[in-house]
């Protein structure tokens, strides 16, 4: 019995939003009179962190402080339309359409403030801190809170705004395909490590190293707990998962977690992740979407790694043991590659 | 271990801001670490009642006869509804987007076309006693041949798997089997290339495997309205399949939508909640409709396996210069979200490479199985296990560092992509260089020098002349840079390049229409 270590890489783009575009989502911004903010959306959190990216968009439009917003999502009654959380398109399409309504909210705060302060509204700024002064004198301030209770109790104004993104929808040429899929890509490339047992087939999981390229993460963290556990759906992809084990004999299929393979603690490796951000020019802050593509690169990855270590080739997934066995018995031994 | 790296492309960015880029803790994370996040289960109502569906035997098979008179009289029963009870018994997905036909019933009619399709919903006090009332209804089955290969599916003589459907293929444009995508001379170039490569490669279907299964609660509310909450992920594409099927004014519904266990996709199908609502319209009470575990595993709709088949044509010295795909998406017994998954897919060819014949041909094929849907990656991560495997395989073929091989092919700011658009904000070579300074994967200097922002267009901006086009198209459009010039304008200032397509046309519906909002129209008008 011998274990072969091989190294093997991919690298991917990825598309951001609902091919063709035509996938609007909306927002909604309003201050309550103590200078607090309310985004109402009908935008679907699934744990990715959504409110958490909008509520960070919101607040720098504003220029207010992250803790003076929050985000309400998923009530068809209060939040306006959206098409839904999918595609990777939450970041983008629905953070474009806050920081659309955050700027419309922003400008009637700011005229509040002017007539306030008695001066020009372009001649205001934001500190992030919960003030407006005027540029280049801090002392001439007013705090968001007092704008607010000014522009409900004194002028009559409503500090809201509204938001829409949407991509125009593209045609497909029926003989060419010629079309606009979508408006900013991510990248990536992963470099995943494996060890192969000759005699089990069985294949580990040694280490990962990866670069992503998103335009710009608005919230490192909650991008690297994406690419992190995106990464492992990948690994899982490759070597563990799938409802129906003889595909496209649809028989055996596991019925509950104890016949669904799926990798575990003791399964895991280190990743060790760079992110790059080149704005993408039409994403809020040049921001695009980390949220499907993590996995996506993983499942080649391991694929070549497979073949760096041991010579062969498995092209159908999952890459199980017995496919492995049978490939290495197949070419009469394993096969190491050049070590990279 | 996360690192920023800050020093690449810093001058296409103001990193001068308060709240973005910065690692807040999030919104919600307190409600999650002490666990009094809400989820739509959490909303135990007075008085609900509990739905169950008896579901399919047979992967194919013609209904005879549905006896449900031994389960009414079952203990705790209050109502068994069979398809003739739901209002508009027929629905796809993708029709609020106007793209395709519906082929979908709630309940199965005169034919069950997938193991696991549900025939009957029965409504009774407890989950239980639902059970108990299903294992009494009595279905008289006529199994019929299923197919459950692609290919084998669309063999002459296959058995016929969904009738709107009829040759197992969804159709495109209203002509083609398939979506197609040209560009150059795939065939002239593969003659005269060194090395031609031709693979097979395989998908397997996925689980979402989500902690929380699909469910939902829906409850009488005061003023006709009924409140409904929900795990779907798309809150308005799931009121409005809703509205759509039970044939009511989308302001029927308030839907609300809770924190979601785990979507990945397979909570965008709106699987319970229009079941669950008719429950509650007939029964007056609030019902609960959630899959237990087997039922998400295999009867939810998982990822489809698709089978992609990619011949490609090398030069001795790397440069792929020929790519043609032929690829089968399983879309399963009905078309939820595959049809779009294709186009998808045909727009992502060839992959992140600047290759100047390319040549698609995917088709969304009709099995006797669980209907696919959306996965993470969508139309995508099958293509990139097929491209990315073959990437590795031509590199060994030329002998070519599988780095390098990539850098010496990656797509670049100014290039003409295959669907013909510009590639602009490219930053594949960047990722690929940076992944082998983390691996300590020795690049040679040149290709540490490469950049995305670096010669491309010119040559590589052109539309290269294709077999069959009628119109004789200009080498690129006039709006085409010709080179890459970063000193020109910064890409934020710049004017949209490209002049916005025309608005799409109105739909025109042939009947008056229903609840369910039109959005837009993707590829004309959808027929009924």
């Amino acid at each position: 019995m011998t274990r072969h270590r091989g190294r093997g890489i991919a690298s991917v783009n990825y598309p951001i939003g609902m091919n063709l575009g035509g996938d609007p989502s909306q927002a909604l911004v309003h201050s309550n009179p103590s200078g607090k903010f309310t985004v109402a959306l009908s935008s679907i959190d699934l744990g990715q962190g959504m409110k958490s990216v909008t509520r960070q968009i919101c607040a720098e439009t504003l220029g207010v402080p992250v803790e003076d917003v929050y985000v309400d999502t998923a009530d068809s009654d209060t939040g306006p339309h959206c098409m839904g959380s999918f595609a990777s398109r939450g970041t983008h399409r629905v953070g474009n359409a806050v920081m659309a309504a955050a700027r419309e909210a922003r400008g009637v705060m700011m005229e509040a403030a002017a007539e306030e302060l008695e001066v020009n509204a372009a001649d205001l700024e934001t500190d992030g801190r919960g003030n407006i002064h005027v540029k280049g004198a801090p002392h001439r301030s007013i705090s968001t809170k007092d704008v607010a209770i000014a522009a409900q109790f004194k002028q009559g104004k409503t500090i809201s705004g509204r938001g829409i993104f949407l991509v125009p929808l593209s045609d497909v040429n029926p003989e060419t395909g010629e079309m606009s899929p979508a408006t900013c890509y991510a990248h990536a490339c992963l470099v995943a490590e494996v060890e192969v047992d000759d005699e089990t087939g069985e294949v580990a999981m040694i280490r990962m190293d990866s670069a992503y390229e998103l335009g710009r993460a608005l919230n490192p963290r909650l991008v690297e707990q994406q690419l992190v556990g995106g990464a492992w759906m990948g690994v899982s992809h490759a070597l563990y998962e799938t409802p129906e084990p003889y595909y496209p004999d649809p028989k055996h299929g596991p019925r509950d977690f104890v016949e669904y393979l799926m990798p575990g603690p003791g399964d895991i490796c280190p990743h060790d992740i760079a992110v790059l951000e080149r704005p993408a020019p039409d994403g809020p802050f040049g921001a695009k979407g980390p949220g499907e593509m993590c996995a996506n690169p993983v499942l080649p990855a391991i694929a070549n790694a497979v073949f760096n270590a041991v010579g062969v080739r498995i092209d159908d997934l999952p890459i199980t043991p017995e496919k492995v066995l049978r490939a290495i018995k197949a070419q009469g031994g394993a096969r190491p590659q050049a070590r990279r | 271990m996360l690192e920023l790296r800050k020093d690449i492309f810093a001058d296409e960015r103001d990193d001068n801001l308060k709240e973005i880029g910065k690692g807040t803790q999030r919104q919600d994370m307190l409600g999650h670490v002490t666990g009094t996040s809400t989820y739509f289960d959490d909303h135990k109502l007075q008085g609900m009642l509990h739905m169950k569906v008896l579901r399919s035997q047979h992967a194919h098979a013609r209904l005879r006869r549905i006896d449900t008179a031994e389960a009414e009289r079952s203990q705790g029963v209050r109502r068994i509804i069979r398809g003739a009870d739901v209002p508009r018994n027929l629905n796809t997905l993708l029709s609020l987007i106007n793209f395709g036909k519906d082929d979908e019933p709630s309940l199965a009619v005169d034919k069950v076309r997938y193991k696991g399709e549900p025939i009957v919903a029965i409504v009774a006090d407890s989950p239980r006693e639902a059970h108990e009332a299903m294992a009494k209804v009595r279905v008289d089955y006529e199994p019929l041949p299923a197919v459950f290969d692609v290919e084998d599916a669309l063999k002459p003589g296959a058995p016929v798997v969904n009738e709107v459907y009829p040759k197992n293929t969804f159709i495109y444009h209203d002509v083609y089997d398939h979506q197609k995508l040209r560009f150059g001379d795939a065939d002239r170039a593969l003659a005269g290339a060194d090395h031609v490569l031709e693979q097979r490669y395989q998908m397997s279907p996925i689980e979402h495997a989500p902690t929380e299964t699909n469910g939902s609660i829906a409850a009488p509310d005061t003023n006709g309205r009924y409140v409904v909450y929900t795990s779907t992920q798309a809150l308005f594409f799931s009121l409005d399949t809703s509205a759509k099927i039970l044939d009511v004014p989308s302001n029927t519904f308030h839907f609300v939508g809770g924190t979601v266990g785990g979507g990945f996709g397979g909570k965008v199908d709106t699987l319970t909640e229009p079941l669950c609502i008719l429950g509650a319209m007939l029964t007056g009470r609030p019902v609960r409709y959630v899959l237990g575990r087997e039922e998400e595993m295999q009867f939810g709709s998982p990822r489809g396996a698709e089978r992609i088949y990619l011949k490609d044509g090398v030069m001795r010295d790397g440069r792929i210069i020929a790519r043609k795909v032929r690829a089968y998406f399983d879309s399963g017994a009905y078309t939820r979200l595959s049809s779009y998954a294709v186009v998808k897919c045909v727009a992502h060819l060839p992959g992140p490479y600047t290759i100047p014949n390319v040549h698609g041909d995917v088709y969304c094929v009709f099995t006797n199985r669980t209907p696919a849907t959306a996965m993470r990656g969508f139309g995508v991560t099958a293509m990139d296990f097929a491209i990315e495997c073959q990437m590795d395989k031509l590199a060994h073929l030329v002998g070519m560092d599988p780095m390098e091989f990539r850098i010496l092919n990656a797509y670049r700011d100014g290039d003409m992509k295959a669907h013909r658009r510009e590639a602009k904000n490219c930053a594949l070579i960047e990722c690929v260089q940076v992944a082998a300074e983390k691996s300590k994967w020795t690049l040679r200097e040149e290709f540490r020098r490469m950049s995305s922002r670096k010669d491309g267009g010119g040559g590589r901006a052109a539309i290269p002349a294709t077999p069959g086009e009628t119109r004789p198209r200009p080498t690129a459009p006039a709006q085409q840079r010709t080179a890459y010039d970063r000193s020109l304008a910064a890409p934020l200032n710049e004017p949209p390049r490209e002049p916005p397509p025309p608005p799409p046309s109105p739909p025109q519906p042939a009947a008056p229409s229903h609840g369910a909002t039109r959005f837009s129209s993707v590829f004309g008008t959808r027929r009924r």
